[in-house]
């Protein structure tokens, strides 16, 4: 049995970001559940221990690109999902500019956030 | 090999009696996708509170740690992202094309593994709450 069951047309610009981000986010989020739910409590997490972590230049760029890359695939997914739902025409429009909003609304914010845990200041 | 597949109407959940492992991975995979992206942007609304100082970043995280229903969402939380990791990685070899013969089994697998997980964790996840 070889049936598939995908929300994208097979080898598309987004179906292909979308896998690329998923191969990535894979490693990342196991790495990030590990660091913080086994290896660091949640419950114990605090803003010293966060700006530790924060402050370690490969830590920060991972985290960062961790919630960028979450931040597409998930919008992406979302979208693809709408679309293959059978959303069309002045809906798809606005529900294609409202991801693309939220999105980097949302990138913008973790970007913020990050720089406030690493204890970096931009203007 | 990328073969056409008429699958019907998913959307029809009147018919999910129908529905082969291939559907109901299909239907997971898009359910806990909604659950994450949801999760995401609540995330980091709390952890904006960095932004507010340090104070009120740690008191807002263990406040919500402290809570007993937190933990059990948190659980929910890894049930749902782990799950979604292994049929994401499953679905990577689909598309590579390995495993195609193997994909209800796969699926099955992912389900197992994804139990074993969350059950293994439930007492870190918990500790120091009950």
């Amino acid at each position: 049995m070889a049936e598939r069951y995908s929300s994208f047309e097979p080898k598309g610009t987004r179906w292909l970001l979308q896998r690329l981000t998923a191969a990535f986010l894979v490693v990342v989020l196991a790495f990030h559940f590990m660091t913080l739910h086994f290896v660091n409590h949640a419950a114990d997490v605090t803003f010293a221990g966060t700006q530790m972590r924060m402050q370690q230049p490969g830590y920060f760029v991972t985290m960062v690109a961790f919630g960028l890359t979450a931040t597409f695939h998930g919008v992406n997914g979302v979208y693809n999902a709408l679309v293959n739902q059978g959303i069309e025409g002045t809906g798809k429009t606005a529900v294609k500019w409202v991801l693309i909003v939220a999105a980097l609304l949302l990138g913008v914010q973790i970007i913020r956030v990050a720089t406030v845990m690493a204890g970096v200041s931009i203007a | 090999m990328s073969q056409s597949y008429d699958r019907g109407l998913i959307e029809d959940f009147g018919r999910w009696t129908e529905f082969s492992a291939g559907m109901w991975a299909w239907i997971f995979h898009k359910f806990t996708g909604w659950v994450l992206i949801g999760y995401l942007f609540t995330h980091i609304a709390v952890l904006s509170t960095a932004m507010s100082g340090p104070e009120v970043y740690t008191s807002t995280l263990q406040g919500l740690e402290a809570l007993l229903i937190v933990r059990f969402l948190e659980v929910g939380l890894l049930a749902v992202a782990v799950f979604h990791i292994l049929n994401g990685v499953r679905l990577l070899f689909v598309d590579l094309g390995v495993g195609l013969e193997s994909q209800d089994r796969s699926f099955y697998a992912s389900l197992v593994l994804t139990g074993a997980i969350v059950i293994a964790s439930i007492p870190t996840f918990l500790a120091g709450a009950i």
